[in-house]
């Protein structure tokens, strides 16, 4: 486990050293991130074969105890990172060289950072490890978003910096010591910690309702509205970072964090025991229709996709608030096949950009025949994202369903139908226009042709990765079922 | 031989080198005969808190006479913390000031400045060992007399009417000091600390009046309350402490900043733990329900201030206020967590308002300037400035990994476990402002362009850089890495917390 937590950070160190010669910097790059999905994958069979992983860094002061250990959950998220994170170098090199971009050494160094902060936020053994890792995450990513270093990039940068630190800071933080004050440990536990405190008379069910919103909107990276606008913000980074960081491992960090706090802190039936837990899925449920609805309206490739995440990471939080055991599995679920869906997509988005120097979906008439190869891969993901087959986005959106619908609240049920179908006519529609429709006469074409190469690796990669998911759920099934576990529904 | 009388050769070596400084009567042999002193004693108080932490509060009578009826040095946890941070920073800010004092204070000055820093060095010193109230008296007047001429030798005129007004208000603070210190005396007819406490306890245990409900005691401990918080500089007696950062010389607000307010915190902790035990302030009077609401207060509205300063060092004085009610708190809370939360911010905060201070310095030395719209884009040609001034504005804004972040953490721990969600609330609310304040200054430096025409600068001099850098750096060490010094403000707490109960 300390290979993967260090083995990031140390090709960042690399990157900064062989920013003279850029081939080195990224095959370099590429070994770590290597080495690192070997190592998770290391920690995964031990983890299967019961072995318990643990490792404790330091405790300052009482409750501050900075310590990792790996179960399940987290063992996904970082076979999801590690994974993807190769593979968007691959992307990564292609499309900065492509498109000219500066400062090439300092963006690897950072991207190296980022990861290594998400292998630690996987693996954190307590809410207080977990809250130094998000913060920890915020301030790496800040550079790449940053990274035009234009007045826009720099606007952004700040409600970046603003919304995340700010809901972080001021409530999450506040939410983690008070659990820490209710139940005098911050540590992650099958079960929960506050149900003792809450049989015991010292906290009451109103009480932790609040702290349960706290978390949940003190997380701001899982873009619950009202704190969802730094993401379509964040846009204005290079596209491997929109793919990598806003589309996995940042805003997954947020719905990770949300979910672990439901799963291990609160517990799953007392999250369904408390009467907030329905008010707070409510506002999941109306954040995944209004960003389904705003996306259609933007044509902007990137916003719109950015909208599509802000909805989709709302069902990952929906399905923990709703707290039943098939829903809190559909949402583990969703996180891998999110993830391989909505890469492939902004992999897809990058490649027009750079071959097509285009941005926005009304340009797209046609491309298809210009790019076939990529738009394919698009539809692939697109797919994935409604929860069509073959692709892997059904298999989880289906456990959602059917654990929303296990609760019987029938609205929250509609919720994820009215939504899908937005998804297809925000996301199909695309394809459609690409590969359907003749090219635009009126706008210029330069003639281009396919992205470069590394690129439609990297897509072609993601886009098998979607359909195995869809071929085998079970790889993902495996990790996630014993996050229900112990629930009574 | 030595490691016995350790305790008062660590402040003596000072008080010696100084009046050596003078007669030395060059910049440069002062500066090594300043260094060399204020070098051992660092090493002496390294030495003393290991022996505090295992061994527990070592004792010297002066002269080999025994207390109450000689005069006694005492040295517990707390004291040792203290003379740690104290003497590290200084022995931080000695190299430092080589550089920068020539280019701030006139040539003929140096040797004068030498040694009214080594004086106000041992006056600081003395505080933290001192084992009577009036003793703590004359140390606390050798420090403040000292940092008076310290702060009027800036060259900006300015710097004399803010070091004439602190001393209008330190004397004051001071003679309430010692006007308590004599209500004490008339009642106890004792100095000595440990004598004092033990007498007062033995008066409240007789049962005829409970010696707190003395209009004496009230009024000494109504003089000792409002004379410390001048000196401490609680909001709203704060008034002294900006303009005294504001314009001393840079090297005499960062160690200021690091070091006085942290020690009148001290003298805090041994007139109402130490000497009064905590029964009588906070519980018979209404002690804590004084502080806690000025102290909160004050975080929060220091830190708004602040947000509206154009001068970088005033911002950074506002700020040094706020962080001050963040100790006032956890110590108001009366808790041994509190106490050990408001004793790790202490040193905490002296390892970052230190790191943002010299960092300042080093502007100061190629800009000259402090006003906060004429450094646009300066941290962008000094990059080890720039970094030092973003770890410890990250520090002070309490960001996870550095030691900021532990203290908060500490701090907001101990106000839940008592239930105080209110406190806890104005306490994030006083952090997210800090954010703001620390945001300005880095946007100004790093992300605005520098002025059409401006002349290229260049990073301050090496022996500036090196101290600033490692001051900076160890804010990430104790945030990540090292325990130890939340382990001393542990063993601090518990030992004043002990005595308490005793």
């Amino acid at each position: 486990m300390l290979v993967a937590l260090i083995a990031p950070f140390v090709g960042a160190i690399l990157a900064v050293l062989f920013g003279r010669w850029p081939n080195v910097r990224e095959g370099l790059s590429l070994v770590s991130g290597g080495i690192t999905f070997l190592a998770v994958t290391q920690v995964a069979m031990a983890l299967h074969a019961g072995e318990q992983i643990a490792l404790t860094v330091l405790e300052p002061v009482a409750g501050l105890r900075l310590a990792f250990d790996v179960e399940p959950l987290g063992m996904l998220f970082a076979l999801v990172a590690s994974l993807l994170w190769p593979v968007t170098t691959l992307y990564a090199m292609g499309y900065m060289r492509e498109h000219h971009e500066k400062n090439q050494t300092r963006f690897f160094c950072f991207f190296a950072i980022s990861i290594s902060v998400v292998m630690a936020l996987a693996f954190s053994a307590n809410l207080a490890t977990l809250f130094v890792c998000y913060e920890a995450l915020t301030l790496a990513t800040f550079p790449l978003v940053t990274h035009a270093n234009d007045r826009s990039a720099w606007r952004a940068g700040r409600v970046y910096l603003g919304i995340l630190m700010g809901t972080s800071i001021g409530l999450l933080l506040l939410g983690c010591v008070a659990v820490y004050g209710i139940a005098g440990t911050t540590d992650f536990t099958t079960g929960g910690v506050l149900t003792g405190p809450l049989s015991d008379g010292k906290v009451s069910k109103a009480t932790l309702g609040v702290v349960l919103g706290l978390f949940v909107f003190g997380t701001g990276k899982a873009a619950v509205m009202p704190m969802h606008r730094w993401l379509p913000n964040a846009m204005v980074a290079p596209t491997p970072v929109s793919a990598l960081l806003h589309a996995v491992a940042v805003v997954k960090a947020g719905v990770f964090t949300i979910l672990k706090v439901v799963i291990y802190i609160f517990g799953i039936d007392l999250v369904r025991d408390l009467d907030a837990h329905t008010v707070l899925a409510y506002v999941a449920g109306f954040t995944v229709v209004a960003a389904s609805v705003i996306a259609m309206g933007k044509d902007n490739l990137k916003e719109r996709l950015a909208y599509s995440t802000i909805g989709q990471l709302s069902y990952i939080v929906l399905g923990a608030l709703v707290a039943t055991q098939g829903s809190v599995e559909g949402a583990g679920m969703h996180i891998a096949t999110h993830a391989a869906g909505k890469i492939t997509l902004f992999f897809g988005a990058g490649a027009i950009l750079v071959a097509a120097h285009k941005k926005n979906v009304s340009e797209l008439d046609g491309i298809g025949k210009r790019m076939p190869i990529t738009m394919a891969c698009f539809l692939v993901g697109s797919l994935s994202i409604i929860g069509l087959p073959p692709a892997g986005g059904m298999w989880s959106k289906l456990l959602l369903v059917e654990g929303t619908a296990a609760s019987g609240d029938w609205l929250l049920v509609g919720t994820f139908l009215v939504s899908s179908l937005l998804n297809i006519v925000y996301l199909l529609s695309i394809p459609m226009r690409a590969f359907l429709r003749p090219e635009r006469a009126d706008i210029d074409h330069h003639g281009h042709g396919e992205a470069p190469l590394s690129c439609r690796i990297a897509m072609v990669t993601t886009a098998t990765l979607t359909f195995l998911l869809f071929v085998r759920p079970d790889l993902v099934y495996y990790l996630v079922q014993s996050l229900g576990q112990g629930a009574s529904s | 031989m030595i490691a016995e009388h350790a305790i008062i050769l660590a402040v003596v070596l000072p008080l010696l080198a100084a009046p050596l400084c003078i007669l030395l009567g060059r910049g440069f042999l002062s500066w090594i005969a300043a260094s060399a002193s204020v070098w051992t004693s660092f090493g002496l108080a390294l030495h003393l808190l290991n022996r505090v932490l295992h061994e527990g509060t070592i004792r010297y009578a002066l002269g080999g006479w025994e207390a109450p009826v000689g005069i006694e040095y005492r040295l517990d946890a707390a004291g040792a913390l203290v003379m740690t941070v104290v003497t590290a920073i200084a022995s931080i800010v000695l190299p430092y000031s080589y550089t920068s004092v020539r280019r701030e204070i006139d040539e003929h000055k140096h040797h004068w400045f030498y040694a009214c820093l080594l004086l106000c060095f041992s006056g600081l010193l003395g505080i933290t060992v001192a084992g009577d109230a009036f003793n703590i008296f004359v140390f606390l007047e050798i420090s403040s007399l000292s940092t008076y001429v310290l702060v009027s030798m800036g060259r900006d005129r300015r710097a004399l009417t803010a070091a004439f007004k602190y001393l209008i208000i330190g004397t004051v603070g001071a003679t309430f000091y010692l006007l308590g210190v004599g209500f004490m005396y008339q009642m106890t007819g004792t100095l000595n600390i440990e004598d004092l406490s033990q007498r007062l306890l033995a008066m409240s245990g007789d049962g005829v009046t409970p010696v707190y409900e003395t209009t004496t005691i009230r009024a000494a401990l109504s003089f000792l309350t409002v004379g410390i918080s001048l000196k401490v500089a609680l909001f709203p007696l704060h008034v002294w402490l900006p303009n005294v950062y504001a314009y001393a010389p840079s090297v005499v607000s960062a160690f200021l900043s690091a070091t006085a307010t942290k020690v009148a915190i001290l003298i805090f902790l041994r007139v109402f733990y130490t000497i009064d035990g905590k029964a009588i302030p906070f519980e018979a009077l209404p002690l804590a329900q004084t502080l806690v609401p000025f102290a909160v207060a004050g975080a929060v509205v220091a830190s708004f201030i602040a947000v509206y300063q154009r001068d970088v060092k005033r911002l950074l004085a506002y700020s040094s206020i706020a962080q001050v009610g963040y100790m006032i708190c956890g110590i108001g809370l009366a808790t041994a967590a509190g106490l050990e939360s408001g004793l790790l911010h202490l040193f905490n905060h002296a390892l970052m308002k230190g790191t943002l201070f010299l960092a300042i310095g080093c502007v100061v030395y190629r800009v000259g300037q402090t006003r906060l719209e004429l450094l646009r884009g300066v941290g962008r040609e000094m990059p080890f400035t720039a970094a030092s001034i973003v770890i410890g504005g990250a520090s002070l804004i309490g960001v996870p990994l550095t030691a900021g972040f532990v203290s908060k953490w500490a701090l907001l721990t101990a106000v839940l476990a008592e239930g105080r969600w209110v406190i806890a609330v104005l306490v994030i609310v006083s952090s997210l402002i800090a954010v703001v304040y620390v945001a300005q200054i880095l946007h100004v430096m790093l992300i605005r362009k520098r002025p059409v025409g401006s002349e290229r600068l260049r990073e301050a001099p090496l022996w500036m850089v090196v101290p600033t850098f490692l001051l900076a750096l160890s804010n990430l060490w104790y945030g990540v890495v090292d325990g130890r010094a939340a382990d001393a403000a542990r063993a601090a707490a518990a030992a004043l917390i002990e005595e308490v109960a005793r």
